[in-house]
């Protein structure tokens, strides 16, 4: 558990500049305090979370299509780890058959994301899904039933 | 061999405090949900020790009395989830007040303002924490379920559930199972 005053570390792993800038615009704009850290691709993500003295972030957001490392690669890579049993992992992308989505929870994903196509859904998306892991994070709920598909 | 367990927070913390305390020589005296007394003139090297040896199991010790009043307004609304026979008969919003000694307003702009959200989606998401554990231990039908978390009806929790989780509780469940029968193959 975290305390209230605690900064929310938050990752992104995107291959795409446009959807990182906008990314990075939304979380600007959230009351909470935060640091957000990002990686232009899946292989970087994962080179710099294996590193042995980071901070751990709360929450890891991972776009499914990258070049190298796809997001259900880092995914699942980081389910393998118990170091990371205490990190929730967004994943967006732009499907939303329910059998993607299901299939991505069972993998070990906590939060699917169909991408919004404009800035001010993008904006209210990232919002809920932060606010909603902050609860799991403060509120001593179980994080391995942690599911939020939006 | 791999064991399902289920487990009482309230009961772990209290056993995790009991032994802390008294490996500390520290006396004590259990009270409500998350408070303990303890004697005045402890010295501060024994307050720290304490504070060390809990937070190991993840328990903090609170001293700021907004942060105080938030936990005793998460742990009021926690009891009532967890105990159907102790939901109040009155509103939540008289509940919260009669029991923590505020106005209802102070209560609410308290807990939004260090919470991120507010009172009636906190009780939600406990609610619907409530009922992913009972769907895991398959001891309950739906049904049941809905009906020990006073639910008016089934399709109202099954509504709610699908709003905070964005799963239907049947999608859950195979979830958790097929989850599960991936971590016994490996």
């Amino acid at each position: 558990m975290i305390a209230h005053k605690d900064p929310m570390h938050i990752l992104l792993a995107d291959d795409d500049e446009d959807d990182r800038a906008f990314f990075s615009e939304a979380i600007m704009e959230l009351k909470m305090d935060n640091k957000l850290t990002l990686f232009t691709n899946g292989n970087g993500l994962m080179d710099y979370l294996v590193l042995p003295d980071i901070k751990l972030p709360h929450i890891l957001f991972l776009d499914l299509n990258m070049p190298g490392k796809t997001g259900i690669e880092c995914l699942k890579e980081i389910r393998a780890n118990t170091r990371f049993k205490d990190v929730s992992v967004a994943i967006y992308s732009t499907s939303s058959s329910e059998k993607d989505i299901e299939d991505t929870f069972i993998e070990g994903a906590n939060i699917y994301i169909k991408k919004p196509n404009d800035f001010s859904a993008l904006k209210k998306v990232i919002k809920e899904v932060i606010n909603m892991n902050w609860q799991f994070h403060t509120s001593g709920l179980n994080i391995e039933t942690f599911f939020f598909s939006i | 061999m791999k064991l399902n367990y289920n487990y009482d927070g309230n009961i772990a913390c209290r056993t995790i405090l009991q032994d802390q305390l008294e490996k500390l020589n520290i006396s004590y005296q259990l009270l409500d949900l998350g408070q303990i007394e303890i004697s005045d003139n402890i010295s501060e090297e024994s307050f720290d020790e304490l504070q060390t040896s809990l937070k190991r199991f993840a328990i903090h010790i609170i001293d700021n009395p907004k942060a105080q009043l938030i936990q005793k307004i998460k742990d009021a609304i926690i009891e009532i989830v967890y105990n159907k026979d102790k939901f109040p008969n009155t509103t939540i919003s008289q509940y919260l007040s009669d029991k923590l000694n505020y106005r209802y307003g102070y209560i609410t702009n308290v807990f939004s303002e260090y919470t991120y959200t507010s009172i009636e989606n906190f009780i939600i998401i406990q609610k619907i924490e409530r009922a992913k554990k009972l769907i895991i231990e398959e001891k309950l039908s739906l049904t049941e379920i809905s009906y020990e978390l006073n639910y008016s009806s089934v399709a109202y929790l099954s509504t709610q559930f699908k709003k905070v989780t964005g799963l239907t509780p049947s999608m859950f469940k195979r979830v958790i199972d097929k989850r599960r029968k991936l971590s016994n193959t490996e």
